[in-house]
């Protein structure tokens, strides 16, 4: 038994050692560009947005359109915090998911206690209202021509791979943590019949509140590391475009499933990159995965389930067997680390 | 009706409506300890709404609901949620089952057992010892109570896999598993095969004497209703019509008028 628990969280564990360590120490060497280095990196940025509509979409089952929006928020709050406040960067990071958060909490007090889809309208109107309001508060945002933010992770695309994977590597096993329990149960029972859940003794408004503050902090955090990653924040990040981006790598991915959103972050993102010399007809690629992913696979590459590094760790001594040659590891590059159970 | 046993639900007069209509008017009915009674009457006649007033998803536009929880304290449900009630001792089972579909046979029942949680989201984030702790008492008070109701055998397959007569089941489960006082059953038997429906009935029988429970019940299975209730009650167009023991309500005019027509009575 004892062996079992150390077995869940060794193996995840070092998988997510390895995810964040050995690529940070392949850039620092120069064995990976550092263009490819600015991809992956931003892969991992998209991936903690992936989560934050993950578990707003897949998990509580709500839908909103206004992630980008709390990006923004956790973006112009770090700014703000680290230049104006001086606040030092990761003190200014955790600050800005906090304020995020709390963001999250005063939109979700009107909206969540209705049922039905007010909550992706409001979101909808809320990303706007930040991206407006970004716009015109000139003398803190610096308006529509945004912000100069240059800090260690704009220019060490090593510092920036080593924080940027390890942030969202922590976020997945503490957001898998809390889903796994007997809180994530709550939100899923939520999600699966309202009135069933609520008279089983769980208070809907409540579990689909915190559901939605989690999502809320994950997005400002996300937004927080994107700011110093890309050295310039625009309002434009705040943008109705942004939000659905988000949403699509969750759709891909599979709602519910973690893992699947953020493989399809890191798919998407990289894709999006690599097919540059394709010119504009890249541009094409996007919605034509999109149409055959949802003809072959509605529910999305993963559909509800995990992946699991346990189970996966477990399979390649048969798999070795079956296959005469070695047995494929999972790709080392990849950040699909997973607290499993 | 004489009785020596404590009360535990009282409903004094409650109607309630929606727009112009009528739904329920003056329905009172009082629930002793460890009582078994039926709620019957035609399609249509209010069952389901009075049992949405007792489990707190509708509020009553008139009338007065008190409980009588564990500790015999008298609380006035009529304001109260369902999350609200069910900590207080009234879990309900669905006409339509209401499961949760995509999560595990266990995990259903784990919902239920949410608000005894000893643990804080702290722990779980953490996994402390504490979290450990908590998550083995939960499995084995779920594992004891699947095992009970013989179900124990699919705790790890979804729930919408399961056939129809255990996903009942497993609503009947789940809602034992809160721990309540008072049982609100709607429709056990709806689309059960008769010999399911004895297995049922059996099954009813059982529960209420290990958990010490008070049952209310929703049901249109006649032979379910007369062979295990000990008093019925009667609606049709949201008023109580009749109530008594099973003997009696078999031969009153007005129920036999209600179902069969007055036709039915000339005859």
């Amino acid at each position: 038994m004892k062996n079992k628990i150390l077995r869940n969280m060794l193996i995840p564990g070092l998988c997510a050692v390895a995810a964040v360590g050995i690529p940070a120490i392949l850039i620092n060497f120069s064995i990976i560009d550092a263009y490819t280095a600015q991809i992956l990196t931003l892969a991992g940025i998209n991936s903690i947005m992936a989560l934050s509509v993950n578990i707003i979409c897949g998990i509580t089952g709500q839908l909103s359109l206004g992630q980008a929006g709390f990006m923004a928020i956790g973006a112009y709050s770090t700014v703000l915090l680290s230049t104006n406040a001086s606040l030092p960067l990761p003190v200014s990071i955790i600050v800005a998911g906090a304020i995020t958060a709390v963001f999250g909490f005063i939109i979700g007090f009107p909206t969540l206690k209705l049922e039905g889809d007010y909550l992706a309208i409001v979101t909808l109107g809320f990303g706007e209202i930040i991206r407006v309001l970004l716009v015109n508060f000139k003398g803190w945002t610096g308006g529509p021509n945004g912000k100069q933010f240059p800090t260690i992770l704009t220019l060490n695309p090593a510092v920036a791979y080593l924080a940027i994977i390890g942030v969202l590597a922590l976020l997945v096993i503490l957001v898998q943590n809390f889903i796994r329990s007997t809180y994530g149960r709550a939100i899923i029972a939520v999600r699966e019949d309202e009135i069933a859940a609520n008279s089983s003794g769980i208070g809907v408004f409540r579990y689909k509140m915190i559901g939605f503050v989690i999502a809320s902090f994950v997005a400002g955090v996300g937004g927080a590391l994107y700011a110093p990653f890309i050295g310039f924040i625009k309002p434009d990040m705040a943008s109705f475009t942004r939000s659905i981006d988000y949403l699509i790598y969750v759709v891909l991915g599979g709602m519910g499933s973690t893992t699947g959103s953020i493989l399809a972050s890191f798919v998407l993102t990289s894709l999006q990159e690599f097919l540059r010399f394709l010119q504009n007809y890249r541009l094409l690629f996007y919605p034509v995965i999109l149409i055959l992913v949802m003809q072959f696979r509605p529910q999305g590459l993963l559909g509800t389930k995990e992946f699991s590094f346990v189970k996966t760790w477990d399979g390649i001594p048969g798999f070795i067997d079956r296959v005469m040659h070695a047995g494929k590891k999972p790709d080392s590059s990849n950040t699909r680390e997973e607290k499993n159970a | 009706m004489p009785d020596k046993k404590p009360l535990i639900l009282q409903a004094s007069d409650i109607s309630i409506v929606f727009g112009g209509l009528r739904a329920v008017s003056d329905f009172s009915c009082e629930l002793h300890e460890n009582e078994l009674v039926g709620l019957i009457g035609p399609n249509g006649a209010g069952k389901t709404t009075v049992f949405n007033m007792l489990s707190g998803i509708y509020t009553p536009t008139e009338g007065q609901i008190s409980f009588w929880d564990r500790n015999g304290k008298i609380c006035n449900i009529n304001r109260k949620n369902p999350a609200q009630l069910n900590k207080i001792g009234i879990a309900r089972t669905f006409q339509n089952i209401r499961l949760f579909g995509q999560m595990t046979v266990s995990d259903n029942v784990r919902v239920a057992i949410h608000s005894r949680r000893t643990v804080t989201p702290l722990d779980v984030v953490f996994r402390t010892p504490r979290f450990r702790r908590d998550e083995t008492i939960m499995t084995e008070q779920v594992e004891e109570l699947l095992s009970l109701f013989r179900i124990i055998g699919k705790k790890d397959e979804l729930a919408k896999n399961l056939p129809y007569g255990e996903q009942r089941k497993l609503e009947i489960v789940r809602a034992i598993a809160a721990n309540p006082t008072l049982l609100l059953l709607d429709e056990p038997a709806a689309g059960m095969n008769p010999q399911e429906t004895v297995e049922l009935m059996n099954l009813i029988a059982f529960i209420r004497e290990k958990f010490h429970l008070t049952i209310l019940l929703i049901e249109h299975d006649m032979r379910l209703v007369m062979g295990i209730c000990e008093r019925i009650i009667v609606l049709d167009y949201g008023k109580i019509i009749a109530e008594g023991n099973p003997a009696d309500i078999r031969s009153n005019p007005q129920v036999i008028k209600a179902y069969l027509g007055q036709e039915a009575l000339n005859a």
